[in-house]
C-alpha cells in the first residue's frame, strides 16, 4: 500500500511538474523570449509521442511474442523521415501556406474545401483513435495493478476503472488548460509541445535505465546477455516477407496519417527546416528506442515466472528483483508515453469535431457570420473542450466496455490499419492533381468498410460483433466476402490480408472514381495550390468582395480572432491598401488573408463557409474564372497562371483604353498642327503672291518699290524655307529617327560658337552678352551641333524678345549633382505664368511681337535636349526671361 | 472721294499688299494691326467695309465680328474676313459669325478686288 499511495503521490508530482513546464513554455512564448522552444530538438523529440505506451511496454512484449518483429513499427516511419524531402517537406509547406489545422481540414482543404469530407475524415479518424486512447489508459491501470498486486498487503486491490477514470480526467484537463488555453491563430501549443518533449526524454531514460540494468545488473554483462539472447527463441525468429514488408508499409502509413502524428509533425512545425535535423535525429531516437527491447524481452522470459504478461517486463523485471526505484521510474517512462499520446490525440481530434462538425452545426443552427450576437471565440474554445472531453471519454468507455481484456493488444496494429486508409487521399491530393473529391470519398468509404469487416470487427472474436457463420462463409453468404479470406485467397495472414485488400481497393477505387469524375473549379484550384505547393506561395484569388461589409467582416474576426487580433489585422491591412481607419477595402486579396487566418481558428472549410455567408455568392469569382478556363485546358493546369493572365488582360484593356485616349488627342492635336502649319505656311505666301501679282501687274512701279517688294517676297521665300526647315528637324526629333553626332567639347568652345552664331546675321547687335568663362570649362560627351543649336536658338530669343534697353543676356554655367546647368537670363519683362506652361509647344507664340518665327524653336529645343539626355525649361523668378539647359555628364569628364 | 476701307491685320506684310492695291483701286485705306482694342477702331471709323483677319494677337477674327454683330452701328457693316486657315470648319465658322465674305490666304490681287468691289457695291 505504502508502494501505491507513493506511486501516486509520484504520479501527481510528475503531472504537477509537467504542468509547470507547459505552463513556464506558455509563459515565455507569450513574453516573446520562447525560441528555445521552437527547435528543431524540441521538435524531433515532440514526433516522439509515435512511441506510445503500446512501444513502451508492448515492444518488449511483441519481441517476446513475435521476436524481432516489433522493429518493423519503428522502421516505418524511420524510412518516411529519412525520406522527409519527398513527402514531409511538402506536407509542412501545405500545411504552412494553406493553414491548415488538422488531418482533417488538409483533406477537406484540397478537395474543394468540402465540409462533408472533413466530417468523414473526422469520424474515421475517431474510430481509429478511439481504441487507442482505451489502449493508454489500460496500460496505464495495468501498470497500477503491477505496483498493487506486488504489494501483499491485503485489501489493497486498486479498483482499475477508477485509476483509469482518474488518469482520463486529469490528461483531460492538462489538454483542456494547455490545448484550449487561447484561440491561436497559429495553432500551435507550445505548452503541450515542450511538456510532451519532457516527457519524450523521460520514457526514453526510463526504458535505457531499464536496459542498462537488465544487461548489466540481471544479465550479467553485454556478452552473456547476448549468449542469453542466442539461447532463447527469439535468437531463432524467421522473418515472413509479407508481414514485415505490410507491418513496415502500414507503420508508414500510420505515421503520416495519425491525427496526432499530423498534430505534432506539420500543425505544430514551427520551420521547414526542423525536418531536416529531425530526418535523422528521429529514427535515431527510435533506434535508441529499441536497443534494450531483446534483451528485456529475453530475461524477462528467463527470469519471470512462467505466464506472466510479456507487455509488462519493462516493469516487472526492476520489481521482481526489488528495485523498487527503477521500477517507479519506469512506471513515469510508461505513464509519460501514455500521457503524450492521449494529449496530442486529444487535441488533435478535438480540433477536427470542434472545426467540422460542431462548428459548421452551431453556425448553421444560429444563422451563422456575423449576424447573431456573442463571442464566436467562446463559442469555439467551448466545444473544443468539450470535443476533448468526448474524445477522452469516448477512449474510457471503449476501454470500460472491452473490458479491458487481452483484446486490446492487437489494437494498435488494427488502429494503425484504420488510419493508414487516409493514405492514398493524402498522398494523391499532395501529388496528383487529378484527385478529386468523389474519388476521396470512394476511395475513403471502401477502404474503411474493408478495413472495419476485415480487421476491426472480427478483432473482437468470433461471434462477438460478427457472427461465426459470416467469418466461415461470408457475408450474405457469399464465400468471396468472407472476412479473412477475400475472392476465396486464404492462408494469409488476416492483417496482411486486411492491410493489402482495405489499402489496394481504396486506392483503386479512389483513382478510378478521380478518373471518372470531373472536379468541380474549386477543387481544381486547391489540387493546383497543393500539388505545386513550392510554386504556389500565394493563395488563389476566391473572392470577390463587392458585396461584402468590411465591418461585418470585422465584427466577425473580432469574435474569432479576439478584438485586437482582428483589429490588427484590419489596420495593417488598411495602411497596406492606403486607406485610413480600421476598415479595409473587401478586396479579393483581403478577404484571401482574412479566411487563411480565420481558417487558422475554425478550420479552412468553415472559414470559408463563414466569408461566404458575409460576403455573399461564395467564391463566385472562382467559378467565373474557372468557367473561362473549361475552354482552354492549359490555363486550368495553373491557376495562378490564369490569375496573371486575367489581370494581364485588365492591364492591357487599360491600355487599350489609354492608348484609345491617346490617340483621340493625338488626332486633335494632329488637326491643330496642320491647321497651324498650313496658316504659317499660307502667310507668307500670301504676301509672295499679292507682291509677285503687283510686281508683274503694276507697269508704274519706282525702282525703289521694285526693290522693297522683290526683298519683302525674297525674306518672305527664306521664311518659308526656315518654317520647313524647322518642321522637317521637329519630325525627325520627334519620331527619334535622328543620329547624334557624338563628340567631346568644352562648354565655352560650344557657348562662343553659339553667340556668334546667333549674333551674326542679323542687322542689330543691340543684345549683350554677359558670361564667366572660367565657370565654362566643362568637358562634355555629346552631340555638340545640337547642344549648340539650343544655345543659338535661346540666345536668338533673347536677342528677338527681349524688350529691355540696353538688352542684356547672361550666361551662367554651373555643375550640380552629375549635371551640367547652363542658365540664359535676360533682363527683359519675362515671360507671364501663363504663358511659360505654354512656350515649350509647337506654334507657341508669346506676346503680340512678330518676329518671322513660326513658334517652333523652342519646341526643337526641348525635342533635342530630351535627345541628349538633359532637359530645358523655363527657370522663374529671374528677373528676365530665363531658361535653364540641364545636361547630365555622366559619361563625362569635368575639370571643375 | 473713295470709299473708306478698314483693313485689321497682324502680318505687315499683307498689310503693306493689300493697302497697296485697294489704294491703287482709289480706296481710302486705314489700317489696324491687333485684336484687343478692334471693335473700338471699328465702332470709332465707322468704314464702308471691313477687311478682317481671323488669327489676330488678343482677340479672334470671330470674336470680334459676332461683338460687331451685336452692336447697332456696325449691324449691316459688310465684311471680309482673310484667314490662312482654308478648312471648311473656319469658313462655316465664318459664315456663323455673320461674314459678308470669306476668303483663304493666299489670294490673288484681283479676287481682293472684286470682292471688295462688290462688296461695297451691293
Amino acid at each position: 500500500m505504502a508502494t501505491l499511495n507513493i506511486l501516486v503521490a509520484v504520479c501527481l508530482i510528475y503531472v504537477t511538474f509537467l504542468f509547470v513546464v507547459a505552463f513556464a513554455a506558455e509563459r515565455a512564448a507569450k513574453q516573446g523570449h520562447g525560441g528555445w522552444l521552437r527547435s528543431p530538438l524540441v521538435y524531433t523529440l515532440s514526433l516522439s509521442i509515435y512511441c506510445t505506451a503500446w512501444t513502451f511496454y508492448g515492444a518488449v512484449g511483441y519481441a517476446a511474442r513475435s521476436g524481432l518483429e516489433y522493429l518493423t513499427i519503428y522502421i516505418g516511419p524511420s524510412l518516411v523521415m529519412v525520406g522527409w524531402w519527398w513527402i514531409l517537406r511538402k506536407l509542412v509547406r501545405i500545411g504552412r501556406s494553406q493553414r491548415v489545422t488538422s488531418i482533417a481540414d488538409l483533406i477537406s482543404s484540397r478537395y474543394g474545401k468540402s465540409n462533408l469530407l472533413a466530417v468523414g475524415v473526422t469520424l474515421l479518424a475517431v474510430i481509429g483513435t478511439t481504441p487507442y486512447i482505451a489502449l493508454q489508459l489500460q496500460s496505464v491501470t495495468l501498470s497500477f495493478d503491477v505496483f498493487s498486486g506486488s504489494n501483499e498487503v491485503a485489501g489493497s486491490i486498486v479498483d482499475r476503472d477508477s485509476t483509469a477514470l482518474w488518469v482520463a480526467m486529469g490528461l483531460t484537463l492538462f489538454t483542456i488548460v494547455f490545448g484550449t488555453r487561447n484561440l491561436d491563430v497559429n495553432e500551435r501549443h507550445h505548452g503541450v509541445v515542450i511538456a510532451i518533449a519532457v516527457e519524450a526524454i523521460v520514457k526514453l531514460f526510463a526504458l535505457l535505465a531499464v536496459g542498462v540494468f537488465v544487461v548489466w545488473g540481471l544479465g550479467g554483462g553485454l556478452s552473456e546477455t547476448l549468449q542469453r539472447i542466442d539461447a532463447s527463441e527469439i535468437g531463432m525468429w524467421e522473418m515472413r516477407g509479407d508481414r514485415w514488408a505490410s507491418l513496415i508499409f502500414l507503420s508508414a502509413a500510420a505515421f503520416l496519417c495519425l491525427p496526432r502524428m499530423f498534430q505534432v509533425m506539420v500543425v505544430e512545425n514551427d520551420h521547414e527546416s526542423y525536418l531536416r535535423t529531425a530526418s535523422w535525429a528521429f529514427p535515431a531516437y527510435l533506434m535508441v528506442m529499441s536497443l534494450f527491447v531483446v534483451p528485456i524481452a529475453v530475461l524477462g522470459l528467463d527470469i519471470l515466472p512462467e505466464g506472466s504478461n510479456p507487455d509488462l517486463f519493462v516493469l516487472t523485471l526492476p520489481l521482481a528483483t526489488g528495485r523498487e526505484g527503477l521500477a517507479m521510474l519506469s512506471f513515469l517512462g510508461g505513464f509519460s508515453s501514455a500521457t503524450s499520446m492521449v494529449i496530442v490525440a486529444s487535441l488533435a481530434l478535438s480540433t477536427m469535431v470542434s472545426n467540422h462538425i460542431v462548428m459548421p452545426i452551431w453556425l448553421s443552427a444560429t444563422g451563422g457570420g456575423a449576424k447573431i450576437s456573442g463571442d464566436v471565440r467562446n463559442v469555439v474554445i467551448l466545444s473544443r473542450r468539450l470535443s476533448i472531453a468526448a474524445v477522452v471519454a469516448l477512449g474510457y468507455l471503449y476501454f470500460r466496455l472491452s473490458g479491458g481484456g487481452t483484446a486490446l493488444a492487437s489494437i494498435g496494429l488494427i488502429s494503425f490499419a484504420g488510419v493508414a486508409q487516409f493514405l492514398p487521399v493524402l498522398l494523391g491530393g499532395i501529388f496528383w492533381r487529378g484527385a478529386t473529391r468523389t474519388g476521396a470519398f470512394a476511395g475513403l468509404s471502401v477502404g474503411f468498410l474493408v478495413w472495419a469487416f476485415a480487421l476491426l470487427l472480427p478483432s473482437f472474436g468470433s461471434g462477438v460483433l460478427i457472427s461465426q457463420s459470416v467469418m466461415d462463409n461470408g457475408l450474405f453468404g457469399l464465400a468471396w466476402l468472407r472476412p479473412q479470406a477475400f475472392f476465396g485467397i486464404e492462408g494469409m495472414d488476416p492483417l496482411v490480408h486486411a492491410v493489402m485488400w482495405s489499402i489496394s481497393l481504396n486506392t483503386l477505387v479512389f483513382f478510378v472514381s478521380s478518373l471518372v469524375g470531373f472536379p468541380s473549379p474549386l477543387e481544381r484550384l486547391q489540387g493546383a495550390q497543393f500539388v505545386n505547393v513550392y510554386e504556389h506561395s500565394r493563395r488563389p484569388q476566391g473572392w470577390s468582395g463587392s458585396a461584402a461589409q468590411s465591418e461585418d467582416l470585422m465584427i466577425m474576426a473580432q469574435r474569432i480572432l479576439g478584438a485586437r487580433e482582428a483589429q490588427n489585422l484590419f489596420e495593417r491591412e488598411a495602411q497596406r491598401q492606403g486607406v485610413s481607419g480600421y476598415l479595409p477595402d473587401p478586396s479579393p486579396d483581403f478577404l484571401q488573408i482574412l479566411e487563411r487566418e480565420l481558417s487558422g481558428s475554425v478550420g479552412a472549410a468553415t472559414a470559408h463557409a463563414m466569408i461566404g455567408q458575409i460576403v455573399g455568392g461564395a467564391s463566385v469569382s472562382v467559378r467565373d474564372l474557372m468557367a473561362v478556363a473549361d475552354e482552354t485546358a492549359q490555363m486550368m493546369e495553373y491557376s495562378s497562371k490564369l490569375e496573371a493572365k486575367s489581370e494581364e488582360q485588365a492591364r492591357t484593356a487599360r491600355q487599350l483604353r489609354q492608348a484609345n485616349e491617346k490617340l483621340t488627342q493625338l488626332s486633335v492635336q494632329k488637326d491643330a498642327f496642320l491647321s497651324q502649319v498650313s496658316h504659317e505656311l499660307r502667310t507668307p505666301m500670301t504676301s509672295i503672291r499679292a507682291f509677285s501679282e503687283i510686281l508683274r501687274d503694276s507697269e508704274k512701279l519706282s525702282g525703289q518699290e521694285k526693290v522693297k517688294y522683290s526683298s519683302i517676297i525674297h525674306d518672305e521665300a527664306i521664311r518659308l524655307t526656315r518654317l520647313l526647315d524647322d518642321l522637317l528637324d521637329l519630325s525627325v526629333l520627334e519620331n527619334g529617327q535622328v543620329n547624334l553626332n557624338t563628340q567631346t567639347g568644352v562648354l565655352v568652345d560650344v557657348l562662343d560658337h553659339a553667340i556668334s552664331s546667333a549674333l551674326t546675321g542679323s542687322s542689330d547687335t543691340r543684345l549683350t552678352v554677359r558670361r564667366r568663362k572660367s565657370h565654362e570649362v566643362v568637358h562634355m560627351t555629346t552631340d555638340l551641333d545640337r547642344l549648340a543649336q539650343v544655345f543659338i536658338n535661346l540666345i536668338g530669343n533673347a536677342q528677338k524678345y527681349c524688350d529691355a534697353d540696353p538688352a542684356e543676356l547672361t550666361i551662367n554655367a554651373s555643375l550640380s549633382q552629375g549635371q551640367m546647368l547652363v542658365d540664359f537670363i535676360d533682363n527683359g519683362s519675362g515671360i507671364s505664368k501663363e504663358d511659360q506652361a505654354v512656350i515649350f509647344e509647337k506654334f507657341a507664340r508669346v506676346g503680340e511681337m512678330k518676329a518671322g518665327g513660326a513658334g517652333l524653336g523652342l519646341a526643337i529645343c526641348r525635342e533635342i535636349m530630351a535627345r541628349l539626355g538633359g532637359s530645358v525649361s523655363y527657370l522663374p523668378g529671374q528677373g528676365g526671361a530665363a531658361f535653364r539647359v540641364i545636361l547630365p555628364l555622366a559619361a563625362s569628364k569635368t575639370t571643375l | 472721294m473713295g470709299k473708306r476701307v478698314l483693313l485689321i491685320e497682324d502680318e505687315p506684310n499683307i498689310i503693306e499688299a493689300i493697302s497697296f492695291i485697294l489704294s491703287r483701286d482709289g480706296w481710302s485705306v486705314s489700317t489696324h494691326s491687333n485684336g484687343h482694342d478692334a471693335v473700338d477702331v471699328v465702332k470709332e471709323s465707322t468704314p464702308d467695309l471691313l477687311i478682317l483677319d481671323v488669327m489676330l494677337p488678343g482677340k479672334s477674327g470671330f470674336d470680334i465680328l459676332k461683338e460687331l454683330r451685336e452692336t447697332t452701328s456696325a449691324e449691316t457693316l459688310p465684311v471680309l474676313m482673310l484667314t490662312a486657315r482654308g478648312q471648311k470648319a473656319d469658313r462655316e465658322m465664318a459664315e456663323r459669325a455673320g461674314a459678308s465674305r470669306f476668303m483663304t490666304k493666299p489670294f490673288s490681287n484681283s479676287e481682293v478686288l472684286d470682292a471688295v468691289r462688290e462688296l461695297v457695291g451691293s
